[in-house]
Parts: structure tokens; C-alpha cells; sequence
């Protein structure tokens, strides 16, 4: 399964961090650090673990992940994922990912779900993405609306 | 609060978009301040009674949490009161601050079981999709208990978008809850069949999961995935399903006979990489046997490696790493790739390559593998060059030094290795010079040999990293003084000044080596009166006391000055050391090799020099705080007292007066002799286990009120020692260091380094009464090409593991290798047998009932179950022993690293490299020394594969599914 999604920028902080296991913040904060500065000789305290990472402009896209996934299909699901960003923001930045701390991560949940892959199309993931926003603000009419 | 301070922050409340505006523009070093005015901020409006008001601010609280580390185990409650708000947007932000922060220790958790049961339900299935992705990241026992009804029902959803998340989860809520599986695997099962590509590759993805834990269970099922194999066109499917028959092949050959051609055919007509290395790793890994198909893998492996992508050359190295054992040949083909592999521009394929190279290694190669790959090292950055020092060190040592026949080589490489600039193996060497002067006798003279050319060298005292090789140098060095060439230059080595730059427990064996050399100076100094004396009368018994004493080639026999005397004394000694019969008869034909210098080892002006020496440089010692140092100094002070009066006496008795055995002081000397010359042998891994428990101690007692106690106690190794001169002791050793290793002979830049500190701190020294020659027996093992290009030490390797790994006709030795002591049961490693995980036999064992049993069989008639049921789980055990045996092994260490700690670069790694030394290390329990180590231990992984096959196909329950 895999076991976490991180995006970092190239300066090491962090823009999504998703562990599909339950992890002390600490440990997050660690592994995060280790990963950026140590990239090459990461020494994982995750059992059992992979990792594969991919740049894309300043960002670093990391999966972790055990020996139940393939490696270079995990390539493939990072460019399914930042295909979906890209559509959804329509050309996606640094940016879009930090203003959008949400949406991330509703469409990082509709490509993996408690470590599993349910969806490799990216184009079914922004479907799926703005039926749920669209459903959100056809309700938000008898909402009070603030500011 | 009062209510209209809710109501301002309501209305002037920041939104996530300003928060992170505001973060994101606050003054360098501002951070902290700019997040915990925020957090504060967030604690009050999150109390708010407007929903929208505590959404925003929870959604804050997240994001602080999930990407600054804020604290927010303290609103656990906010997330579960806001997830029943009716407003999507604010569930979605309440599940999210659930998936996020919540732990399973986390109390609310409970309360949210009534939402969650809800949402599943609901009608809108975004609500029971947010509330599925919710419970699959902090699904407790508990929650999986109340809720697997609810999953059942969304296993059967007619909306596929539902239905696979569904699947998704169930995986997590079967391995907090057992009992779910015999709820929910037959509507799982089901979906396997389901038209709907994602939802079959979410269900497969679980069995997956499921198969890796525990293949046995899921067999039944082999018919189903095999159509899936055959028919499905989707690479996701097919990838995970290749995962689930690598598990299910390795058990049952008929199965595998059955799979190997659709893998076969996927490998050839798939353009997708990742699809195709599956099968390269299935093949490889599960279906070694079929010929035919192993060569179609390993051609395709070769495809990877020369491809540009780095990814595709990483994982055709890591493919090659699977085989390297089973089909050599696949290795051989390749070689020249892995080999230029090593000069790679990513450090994980260099890695790779390395490990592959390692695991060429044999006895015939060794030498020249490791001098190509120490040339690769001394231009490698550091952490390569650690690595590859790290391989080297592992390698040659594994099995008890099998690979090794020319020690004396082995030795001066360690030293060689000890010298490079970014060593950090230090403890590692150490053992490995103590390890080898106790198992092997015959190298001791080189080793104490390359040791004083250690200890010699003031510039290494500087650099802390090298420290425990000094220390396993001045070990060696005091244990087996009677090979040194010149006892009184080791003397000056192990006082030098410089020592104070060691940490205090090193310092220690520094003095205790010293104090081991003095005796032995003394007893000489004594023994020779004697020996004359005795010679002609009575037969003499000291010298099986030091039998050591014929082993001395003095360097300076070779020097023409003395060459007359030399040949009065030479007989003098050969008397004696004829009638000692057997027991030093190795050192008999160095005796008459070359000639022993029994008086210029310490003549009454260099004994009184030599007490000087010895008192100067310790008693400052003696108020030492360290109390090993005061301890030993106190010793060796002691008996320099003891003696010194007598000693001058002895000297002065040389011209015919023979009265030593009246004299005290001898005795002692020669007692303490006595008791340094007893061999220390080495010692057995699981000696320690043989030792009774004595009465009344408690083992495993929990000991953390012992951090209280020794919270102050400084461990020996620091270093803030260190801080005394650190930036001359840096100097020093760079200066040593950036000088190149080009030397013609290293002795004479050794002795230059020694003479210019003792200009320096001439004080310390003895006058030198007679030339500095150090003879270099053996070649350095590392030429001195260094600078050479390193294509061109790619080739060289290339050549040479053509030459040698080609099983051709052994070379005939240069020397015999010598004997290797080992112990009989000793090296191998005690095995603790643990139970494998609890759990997953619970889920497996759930889903064998379903399977297998028939459906009749409700929970809790388990446990008066048929016989049949029982004779499989018997069945189980067995094989799980067997594994067990195989696995568990891997937390063993060779001897010589007894104190080593793990060199951990990833777990993978560390893992593979573990197994393939379990199978050497098993072998080694069955017969002494097996040439062809590696294939014979393959050889026996396979039967015993085959044994547990043999289990699986006479258990009569386990039908013939595909045949």
C-alpha cells in the first residue's frame, strides 16, 4: 500500500502531507527533514519502505510506499495526480497547491484512498472532484454566506 | 466569551487564504510568532456557536497542524461536533481534521461512530464517500466492530464511485477486525467480477494486500485472478494480480507451470515498463525454474540497463540483484554494465552496482576487486566511500574470512583502508584486527607489523574517526609484542604525547598495551643471562613461557656492524630453542632465518631510558579522574618501582655473574609473562546463553529508572575530549592526509613523520642508537596508480571478473591459507524463534474458513472444528517454523562485528544482504568449507521450497484448481 503522498518545494517545506497511517506529527516532521536533506541516502524508519520522488518545476512529488506497489507504476499515478491538479487549477503552480490546502486534498483522496489507488484517470478524478464541489454550492444557498 | 465577542469574530474573522497570507509574509525568524498568535486566534473562534465561524477556524487549525506542527489534539471535538453539520463543505473540513489529527488513542474517536454510520447510509453518496475516506485512515477496532454492516451494504452500492472506495477501506477495517472478513469477502469476491476496471483493481489491489500477508488463505481464489491474468488489459490490474501469484507460485508448482506463460507473453507484447519489469521481478523472484523464461527476463533486464532513464537502469540493477545467486550467468552477461554502473551519476544505481559487485566476490578475485574498487573509493565522495569501505569490510569478513586465503594481505588492506582520508569504519576495523589476531595465528607478525605502522604515525592521532582502529592497533600490538620488530619504538608509539588527544577507554588500552610491552622488554632483558647460563647446564623451562621470544626478526640483524655478534648469539639461542619441541615450531624456522637480538632490545642505557620514558609520559597520569587510566598507570608505575633497582643490577651482572633466579624482581616479570603469554582465543556468539542465570537476577527487567541514575554519566566516547587542540589536530591530519599515497616505501615517509615529531618533542623520545629500518615484507595491496582515469579502473575490473568469474581451474596458491580458528557451533547464530504476527493468521484465518471450510462452520463453533480444519492449521504451522528459521536469522552477526552496530541505508537493502548471508551462514553449520557456497545454499532454499510445496499438495484439502 502506500503509505504517504508529500509535496515539498525545492527550499524543503512542506505543501501536502498525507500519511495513510497514523503518525506522530514528530515522526512526519522527521521523516520530512530527512527526505529533504538527506534525498539521495534516506534512511527510512518506516518499515519495509520505498520511495519515489519526481520534480516538477520547484515542487517534489514523494510517494511512499511498501512492496505490494510497483515502483514505476507509482511514476505513472504521480503524473495522474498532477495531470488531475493541473486541470482542476488549469495550470497548476506552486501556488494553487498552497492557497488550496482542501481541494488538494479532495482530489488526492479521490486517486488514493487509505493507501489504495481507486482511481487512475485523471480526468474521472476532476470529474468526480467537481461533481463535489458543485454539489457544495448548490447547498450553500441556505447558508449564511460571511464576509 | 460573551456573545458579542462571538459575533466579532465572526465578522472580522481571517480566512484560511489570509492565514496562509500572512505565514507566508511574515519577517525571516517571524514564523513562531505569526502561528501561535494564529493558534490563538483559532482557540477562540472555533468555540463559536456559527458553524461557518468554526469551520474556517478548524480548517486553520488543520493546516497549521498538517503543514506548521500546531498542536490540535485539544479540538478533537470540534471535528466530531461540526462532521453533523448538514453543510458539505463544513463535513468535508470536519472529516478532514479527523483523517488528519486523530490517533487511535484519541477519546472522542468514539462519538463519531453515530456520524459516520449516518453518512455511510446517507443518500448523498459524497456524504459516504467523505465519511469511507475518514474511517480508512483512523478506523480503530471499535469503530471496524460497529461499522462493518454499514461497509457491507456500500460493497454492494450500484454507484461504482461508491463501491470502490468502499473496497478500499474494507481492507483497513479487516485488519483492525477480524470478524468483518466473514461479513464482507464474499461481496468482495464478488467484485472481482465486476465490470468496472476500477472497481476489480481496487478489489484485487486488497487481495493483494491480503496474499502478501498471508498466500496460503487466498489459493481458492488462484482461479480467479488466473482470468483476470488472461484477460484483463489493464496494466494496474495486471500488476497487483503478478503480485499476488509470485506469493501464490512459490507455494504451489502446479499453479506455477500454469501462470508462467501468460507472464511470459504479457513480457513480450507490453509496451507499458512498469508491467513489464513486474514480470522481470515475478520471474526472477518466484519462477526461477523455468528456464526459458528466466532468459526472456534477463534479456529484458538488459533492455533496462542500457536505457537512458536512470529509473529503468536503478531497477534493472535491482532485478539483476533477485538473480544474481540462482543464474549466475545473468550476472555475467551483464557485468560490464554493472561495473560501469559504479561510475553513475545517481548514488542509488552506484549503490546497486556495488552490491552486485560484492556479491561477485570470491576467492580467487578478492585482491583485485577490492584494490579496483579502494582506488574507486579514494575519488568517491565520502558517503560512496564509506559505502564502499562498509562492502568491502562485509564482504571479506563474512562467513569467518572464508574468502580470504592471504591474510597477510587482508591485514595491510586494513591498514590501507584505515588511512584513507574519509574512513569512518573505525569500530568496524578494530574488530576485525582483534578478531583476526585471535583466529588466525599465522598473520599476528604482520598484523602486529601493520598495527605499529598505525601507532607510529603521530598525524593519525588527530583524527577522531580512526581512533578505534589505533585502539584495535595498540590491542594487537601489546598482545602480540613478541612479533614486533622493535618493542622499544612500539614503546615510544603507545606514550607518545599525542595520546592525550585519545578518549579516556582507548587511552586506557593505550597504557595496558604498554604495560604488556614492558613486561616483555623486562623478561627478555632477564632471559638472555639465563639462557646462556642454562644452555650448557640444565634445560630451561622459561622459554615455553615465552615461546614468542625465537619469533623476533630484528630488522637491524640485517645491518653489517653487527653482524659478528649476532652469529655468537644466534647460537647461543638456537640451543635452548631446540629442545622446546613442537610447540614453536613455527617460529624455529624464523629463528634461523634471521637472527635474534636479545641485547639490543634493551641494553641498561636504553632500559633506563626506557623507565624514563615510561614515567614521564604516566605519571602525570596518576591523579587521572579516568579510572581505567589511574588503574593501569597505578600498575605499570608499580612494577617499574618493583624492578627498576634489580634491572640495573642485571645489567651489570652481564660480565659473568649468574644469580637471576635469586632475583625478586624476575619472578614477577616472569610471572606476568606468563600470564600475558596465555592466548586469548576468540569467543563464541552464543557462549555468553551457556552461562548460567545466577539466583535471584531478573532478566528483562524493565530499566528506565536507570536513565535517572546514569543521566550525568559521560559514555567514554566524546567528543568533547576532543576540544583540547582540535584545530592542530585537524591540521595535522589533512596535512597527512592531502599528501599523495604515492609512496615508494611507505616506512621511510613513516620514519620521516617520526623524526620530525621527535624534533619536535624530543623529550619523549629515546636517543635513536641505531638506524630506523623498516622493512616492507609484503606489497601495499593498493598500487599506487591513483590517479589514474577511472574508465580505466572500470575495465580493469571488467577484465579481471572475466578472468575470474569464469569458473576456471583455481590458480595454485602462492601460500597455503592458513588455518582460520573457528568454533563448532560458536559462529553460528542462536535463533529466536518468534511467532509471526498474531493478526494477520486472524484475518487469514478467517478467510481460510470461508474458503476452505464449508460455509456451514459459524464462528463459534470454531473451536470444535473438523479434522480437517485442524490437520491444515498443523499443516501451517510447520511451514510458518520453517520460515521462521529462515527469516529471523537475519538479526545475526558475525563475530568479528559483535559490537558493531547496523549500518541501516535502507531497510531493502540491509534485508536482501541479510539473506544471502543467512544461506552461507547455514551452510557453514553443515560443512566446514564449501567452495561453491552460493549455488550449493540455493540449491538447498529450493528443496526446501519444494518440501513445503510437497506439504501443500498431500494436505487433501487444497483442491486441484486449474488442473
Amino acid at each position: 500500500m502506500i503509505r504517504a503522498v508529500i509535496v515539498m518545494n525545492d527550499k524543503g517545506k512542506p505543501r501536502l502531507v498525507k500519511f495513510y497511517e497514523f503518525q506522530p506529527v514528530e515522526k512526519q516532521q522527521e521523516l520530512i527533514r530527512s527526505i529533504y536533506e538527506e534525498f539521495y541516502w534516506v534512511v527510512f524508519f518506516l518499515q519495509d519502505a520505498r520511495l519515489v520522488y519526481k520534480t516538477y518545476a520547484t515542487l517534489y512529488f514523494v510517494f511512499i510506499f511498501d512492496t505490494s506497489e510497483n515502483e514505476l507504476a507509482i511514476l505513472d499515478l504521480m503524473q495522474v495526480f498532477v495531470e488531475a491538479l493541473d486541470k482542476c487549477f488549469s495550470n497548476v503552480c506552486e501556488l494553487n497547491i498552497v492557497f488550496n490546502f482542501n481541494k488538494v486534498h479532495t482530489i488526492l483522496a479521490e486517486i488514493i484512498l487509505g493507501g489504495q489507488v481507486i482511481e487512475t484517470s485523471s480526468s474521472e478524478v476532476v470529474k468526480a472532484v467537481e461533481e463535489s464541489y458543485r454539489c457544495s454550492s448548490s447547498n450553500s444557498s441556505f447558508t449564511p454566506v460571511v464576509n | 466569551m460573551s456573545g458579542g465577542s462571538s459575533l466579532m469574530d465572526s465578522i472580522f474573522q481571517r480566512s484560511l487564504e489570509d492565514l496562509i497570507k500572512s505565514v507566508r509574509l511574515h519577517l525571516p525568524g517571524g514564523e513562531p510568532t505569526v502561528i501561535s498568535k494564529a493558534l490563538e486566534e483559532i482557540r477562540r473562534e472555533i468555540r463559536s456557536t456559527d458553524l461557518t465561524t468554526k469551520a474556517e477556524a478548524l480548517q486553520k487549525l488543520t493546516y497549521l497542524h498538517s503543514l506548521h506542527h500546531a498542536d490540535m489534539s485539544w479540538a478533537a471535538f470540534h471535528a466530531v461536533e461540526l462532521s453533523s453539520s448538514a453543510f458539505l463543505p463544513h463535513k468535508r473540513a470536519a472529516y478532514l481534521a479527523a483523517s488528519i489529527s486523530f490517533r487511535p488513542s484519541t477519546d472522542v474517536l468514539l462519538l463519531l461512530t453515530n456520524q459516520l454510520r449516518k453518512d455511510l447510509n446517507s443518500t448523498n453518496h459524497l456524504e459516504g464517500s467523505l465519511a469511507l475516506e475518514c474511517l480508512s485512515v483512523i478506523c480503530t477496532p471499535d469503530l471496524a466492530r460497529d461499522l462493518t454492516p454499514d461497509l457491507f451494504t456500500m460493497l454492494g452500492s450500484s454507484k461504482n464511485l461508491v463501491r470502490k472506495k468502499a473496497i478500499a477501506t474494507s481492507l483497513r477495517v479487516f485488519s483492525q477486525y477480524s470478524d468483518a472478513v466473514r461479513v464482507c469477502f464474499k461481496r468482495l469476491v464478488e467484485n472481482l467480477e465486476s465490470g468496472d476496471v476500477q472497481t476489480v483493481s481496487a478489489t484485487v489491489g486488497v487481495f493483494c494486500e491480503l496474499a502478501l500477508k498471508e498466500p496460503r488463505a487466498y489459493m481458492p481464489l488462484a482461479p480467479e485472478f488466473y482470468r483476470i491474468l488472461v484477460d484483463s488489459r489493464n496494466n494496474w490490474v495486471l500488476i497487483k494480480v503478478l503480485k499476488v501469484f509470485a506469493k501464490l507460485a512459490a507455494l504451489e508448482p502446479r499453479l506455477a507451470k500454469k501462470v508462467v506463460e501468460p507472464i511470459c507473453e504479457h513480457m513480450r507484447r507490453s509496451g507499458a515498463k512498469s508491467l513489464v519489469f513486474e514480470c522481470i521481478r515475478t520471474i526472477l523472484s518466484s519462477l526461477s525454474e523455468y528456464e526459458s523464461a528466466v532468459k526472456l527476463a534477463v534479456a529484458k533486464v538488459r533492455e533496462f540497463l542500457v536505457d537512458d532513464d536512470q529509473n529503468l537502469r536503478y531497477l534493472g540493477l535491482q532485478a539483476l540483484s533477485l538473480v544474481d545467486l540462482k543464474h549466475l550467468w545473468a550476472v555475467l552477461e551483464n557485468k560490464e554494465v554493472v561495473i560501469r554502473s559504479l561510475s553513475d551519476a545517481d548514488p542509488n544505481i552506484k549503490l546497486e552496482a556495488l552490491q552486485l559487485v560484492m556479491a561477485m566476490v570470491s576467492e580467487d578475485n578478492v585482491t583485485e576487486i577490492c584494490r579496483v574498487l579502494i582506488t574507486y573509493a579514494l575519488k568517491a565522495d565520502p558517503e560512496f566511500c564509506n559505502e564502499i569501505l562498509g562492502f568491502i569490510l562485509s564482504a571479506c569478513s563474512r562467513n569467518v574470512y572464508e574468502v580470504i586465503i592471504d591474510f597477510d594481505w587482508y591485514v595491510s588492506l586494513l591498514g590501507e583502508i584505515s588511512r584513507i582520508p574519509h574512513c569512518k569504519k573505525g569500530e568496524e576495523i578494530e574488530n576485525q584486527l582483534t578478531d583476526i589476531g585471535m583466529r588466525v595465528e599465522d598473520v599476528r607478525p604482520e598484523l602486529v607489523h601493520v598495527g605499529r605502522n598505525l601507532l607510529i604515525d603521530p598525524a593519525l592521532l588527530g583524527n577522531p574517526f580512526i581512533h578505534r582502529i589505533l585502539c584495535g592497533a595498540a590491542w594487537v600490538s601489546g598482545e602480540y609484542v613478541q612479533f614486533s620488530t622493535n618493542p622499544l619504538e612500539l614503546m615510544e608509539a603507545l606514550l607518545q604525547p599525542r595520546t592525550n588527544l585519545l578518549p579516556p577507554s582507548i587511552r586506557a588500552v593505550y597504557i595496558q598495551s604498554a604495560f604488556k610491552v614492558l613486561t616483555f622488554c623486562l623478561n627478555v632483558a632477564f632471559l638472555p643471562n639465563e639462557a646462556a647460563y642454562s644452555s650448557s647446564s640444565c634445560p630451561i623451562n622459561e622459554y615455553s613461557a615465552s615461546p614468542s621470544f625465537a619469533g623476533h626478526e630484528s630488522l637491524t640483524d640485517c645491518e653489517q656492524d653487527e653482524f659478528l655478534n649476532l652469529r655468537v648469539l644466534s647460537q647461543s639461542v638456537k640451543a635452548p630453542s631446540v629442545k622446546n619441541g613442537g610447540d614453536t615450531a613455527v617460529n624455529h624456522v624464523k629463528t634461523s632465518a634471521s637472527l635474534p637480538l636479545r641485547n639490543d632490545i634493551l641494553t641498561q642505557k636504553s632500559a633506563d631510558k626506557m623507565f624514563t620514558l615510561v614515567k614521564t609520559a604516566l605519571a602525570p597520569l596518576v591523579g587521572s579522574h579516568e579510572v581505567e587510566i589511574h588503574e593501569r598507570v597505578c600498575n605499570i608505575l608499580g612494577l617499574l618501582e618493583l624492578t627498576q633497582n634489580e634491572m640495573t643490577g642485571c645489567f651489570s651482572r652481564e660480565k659473568g655473574n649468574f644469580e637471576t633466579e635469586e632475583l625478586k624482581a624476575y619472578e614477577t616479570i616472569k610471572m606476568m609473562r606468563n600470564a600475558f603469554s596465555e592466548e586469548i582465543g576468540p569467543v563464541a556468539v552464543s557462549a555468553r546463553d551457556r552461562v548460567p542465570i545466577p539466583e535471584g537476577l531478573v532478566l528483562e527487567e524493565n530499566l528506565h529508572n536507570l536513565e535517572t541514575i546514569c543521566g550525568d554519566v559521560q559514555f567514554p566516547i566524546s567528543s568533547s575530549f576532543f576540544l583540547g587542540r582540535p584545530h592542530s589536530g585537524e591540521r595535522d591530519g589533512v596535512s597527512f592526509f592531502n599528501r599523495p599515497i604515492i609512496e615508494v616505501s611507505e616506512s621511510s615517509n613513516e620514519s620521516t613523520l617520526l623524526t620530525e615529531h621527535r624534533k619536535r618533542h624530543g623529550l619523549y623520545y629515546l636517543p635513536s642508537d641505531k638506524k630506523e629500518v623498516v622493512s616492507c615484507e609484503y606489497p601495499p595491496p593498493n598500487d599506487p596508480k591513483v590517479q589514474d582515469d577511472i574508465t580505466d579502473d572500470a575495465e580493469d575490473l571488467v577484465k579481471l571478473t572475466e578472468q575470474s568469474l569464469v569458473r576456471k581451474k583455481k590458480p595454485s596458491q602462492a601460500k597455503p591459507r592458513p588455518v582460520v580458528l573457528k568454533l563448532d557451533e560458536g559462529d553460528e547464530i542462536s535463533v529466536a524463534a518468534e511467532k509471526p504476527e498474531s493478526k494477520d493468521d486472524m484475518v487469514s484465518g478467517a478467510v481460510r474458513e470461508l474458503l476452505f471450510g464449508s460455509d456451514a462452520i459459524p464462528p463459534s463453533t470454531q473451536i470444535n472444528s473438523s479434522d480437517k480444519l485442524s490437520s491444515k492449521r498443523s499443516g501451517k504451522v510447520s511451514e510458518v517454523n520453517e520460515n521462521v528459521g529462515n527469516v529471523r536469522k537475519s538479526e545475526h552477526r558475525t563475530p568479528s562485528s559483535r559490537k558493531s552496530k547496523h549500518h541501516c541505508h535502507g531497510k531493502e537493502r540491509e534485508s536482501r544482504s541479510s539473506e544471502k548471508n543467512i544461506e552461507l551462514r547455514e551452510e557453514n553449520g553443515q560443512s566446514n568449507k564449501q567452495k561453491s557456497g552460493h549455488r550449493h545454499g540455493r540449491h538447498k532454499a529450493r528443496q526446501r521450497a519444494d518440501g513445503i510445496a510437497n506439504v501443500v499438495s498431500q494436505t487433501p484439502v487444497i483442491p486441484d484448481f486449474l488442473l
